[in-house]
């Protein structure tokens, strides 16, 4: 207990210098969380904004369907099934039709996937109400990814050449509907989203699709013959080991900033401890044992640590609120990623991160305040009356 | 206050390793201190005077030969029982005055009851007594920084006095003093070794020190050349 109001008096005492080591470990506390918190955010919105817009509850794939090989497409389809037709009819699953494309923009020509989807589902978070709109013409809704590199935009007009289902070459124009923002790029990158109705009078396929997806939340997953189901854990393994790569690499970086946190903190406590070596002596002499002067150093550390906490609650907590609330905005650079990432991120503070974060500064905070005081503890007394260091 | 014999050296020898040589800072020194003395360690610098003040205080280690102060044998202290013994009964006042830089005058001289877990009522009267001795209860409040070097030498000796030890050890107490505050400091402790049986030694080569002593002993090259007992020139 006397330790503790050393600690406390000497901290206390220490005034100016309390507060700016205080205020410098706060800045760790505050940096951690919030860059954890941000990879936390990304992970979780990735996989949300991907699940919305790709993958709902899961999928039916026709039995030739590869969506790692193109070539596949020309047989992958198939008059879509009673089970599925009727969980179609009931708004719970929606046909997505997919055909390889040439498209010729600016005299180039660009080979494209043509999906065919209902203008009227709702399953998907993309905008398919806008393929409703045009009765003269073909409309077609395109990412802006698709938009950048072709030079497409709303209102122009596009070539486009397919082969329908007896392999016979037919071309048309497609009118460009809407140019979509979205952020998963796995349904925009050489995209073409048109009317699967029109699609299939295009392709003569009628009342065939390549891909049902389910609603999301759906328990459908029955056998149904020529069609696999793929659930969400499967679609989403890609992604996830693509998220858990980036997320080694986040790890590496909070190992780092935990590093140099604990190496600033390091460099502070040295810096303090051994400026105070003299008085420690004094303690000595004043009949203080070695393990008391340890620990009340030590105690000093861990004390900075925990006002260092405190005054990164004052500060950090309203601006990471502010900042999960408002989103963290990126550059556009960031689209090169590579996976569904928002213009913004919105990071994800949990109370574990927090709390987690806070244990792990203060036992370094503390481990860092032992080893130098042990250290100095260890000097003979008129060693360290005399301010000697070894 | 104990009574009698406090200390007594034999033979004692310490030795510095200084690279591939060695130093001998004390050789072969006998000495006994009796309880209430006012003595003087003087000689030159390296005649050994602070490494003996040291070794008596249990701040070092002899390298041969043996000390007793209040009847333990100082070589055979672990680090803990050494603590206990500066603790309990050995105050000690320094050239530089060694205030801890945070705490206020009063509690730096409330420190050492702290550590003896002297209940706080007691505690107050202790070091509020204790300043008063040296004559600075007004200035409790005051930080080491506030305080002029004579007011903080008065604060280091409140702290070397207030837990009552049998012994006090002064290493060159009045080195950055002026003449008027080393004899205010110099009467104060005669004071307190007359009114408490507080047994002082002086490491010091300051001739206002030498003026107070009752026991002067010369030290030269580690070896004790004269070993006296004097009328001191002054008093209270």
């Amino acid at each position: 207990m006397i330790i503790a109001k050393l600690a406390f008096k000497n901290i206390y005492g220490a005034g100016l210098r309390t507060w700016l080591n205080a205020i410098a470990l706060s800045f760790s506390f505050v940096a951690i969380i919030f860059l954890q918190g941000l990879y936390n955010g990304m992970n979780n919105q990735v996989e949300k904004a991907t699940v919305d817009a790709q993958y709902a509850g899961g999928h039916y794939w026709q039995n030739k369907y590869d969506p790692y090989d193109p070539l596949t497409l020309n047989d992958a389809h198939e008059k879509i099934p009673g089970d599925l037709a009727k969980l179609i009819a009931a708004k719970k699953a929606t046909p997505i039709l997919i055909r390889q494309a040439t498209i010729y923009p600016n005299g180039r020509f660009q080979n494209v996937f043509l999906k065919g989807i209902e203008p009227e589902q709702n399953i998907l978070s993309i905008p398919t109400s806008v393929l409703t709109d045009d009765k003269e013409s073909i409309p077609a809704l395109i990412g802006s990814r698709m938009a950048k590199s072709s030079g497409l935009k709303a209102g122009d007009y596009i070539t486009v050449r397919w082969r329908d289902t007896h392999g016979t070459f037919d071309a048309n124009e497609l009118k460009i509907a809407a140019v979509m923002k979205t952020d998963v790029p796995d349904i925009d990158n050489g995209q073409f989203w048109i009317p699967i109705d029109k699609m299939r009078e295009m392709t003569a396929m009628p009342d065939e699709a390549t891909i049902i997806v389910l609603e999301k939340g759906s328990s459908f997953s029955a056998e149904v013959d020529h069609w696999q189901h793929k659930d969400l854990e499967f679609l989403l393994r890609d992604l996830r080991a693509l998220v858990l790569t980036k997320s080694i690499g986040g790890s590496i970086f909070y190992i780092v900033l935990l590093l140099l946190a604990m190496l600033a903190i390091f460099d502070t406590q040295v810096l303090s401890i051994f400026r105070r070596r003299k008085e420690m002596g004094t303690l000595m002499a004043l009949g203080m044992t070695r393990s008391k002067i340890i620990q009340l150093f030590t105690l000093e550390g861990a004390m900075h640590a925990v006002l260092a906490a405190l005054v990164a609650a004052a500060y950090g907590l309203p601006l990471l609120i502010h900042v999960a609330r408002t989103g963290y905005g990126l550059p556009e650079a960031s689209d090169s990623f590579g996976f569904a990432l928002g213009n913004r991120i919105f990071p994800a503070f949990t109370a574990g991160l927090v709390v987690a974060t806070t244990l792990l500064v203060l036992i370094v905070t503390t481990i860092v305040s032992y080893l130098p005081t042990r250290k100095i503890a260890k000097l003979e007394p008129t060693d360290a009356l005399r301010g000697k260091l070894t | 206050m104990v009574e009698g014999k406090l200390i007594q050296t034999e033979k004692l020898v310490k030795i510095y390793p200084m690279g591939s040589s060695q130093i001998t800072a004390l050789d072969q020194v006998n000495l006994v201190f009796q309880a209430a003395e006012f003595a003087g360690l003087v000689g030159p610098s390296g005649s050994g005077k602070t490494t003996l003040l040291n070794i008596i205080g249990s701040l070092d280690a002899p390298t041969s030969g043996s000390v007793e102060v209040l009847g333990g044998k100082i070589e055979n202290l672990s680090h803990r029982e050494a603590a206990a013994l500066r603790n309990r009964s050995i105050g000690f006042i320094f050239q530089t005055y060694n205030l801890l830089p945070v705490y206020t005058a009063y509690e730096n001289v409330e420190f050492p009851l702290l550590l003896l877990k002297i209940p706080a009522p007691q505690r107050k009267k202790m070091a509020m007594d204790a300043l008063d001795w040296v004559g600075l209860a007004d200035r409790a409040g005051s930080r080491p920084s506030q305080l002029s070097g004579g007011e903080s030498q008065r604060v280091a000796i409140a702290r070397a006095i207030v837990k009552k030890p049998e012994l006090v050890l002064a290493d060159e107490p009045t080195a950055n003093l002026d003449a008027k505050n080393s004899h205010h400091i110099m009467k104060t402790m005669v004071h307190l070794n007359e009114s408490l049986q507080t047994t002082f030694i002086f490491a010091t080569h300051d001739e206002k020190v030498m003026r107070y002593l009752k026991r002067k002993i010369s030290l030269d090259d580690g070896r004790v050349e004269k070993d006296e007992i004097i009328k001191p020139e002054v008093g209270k």
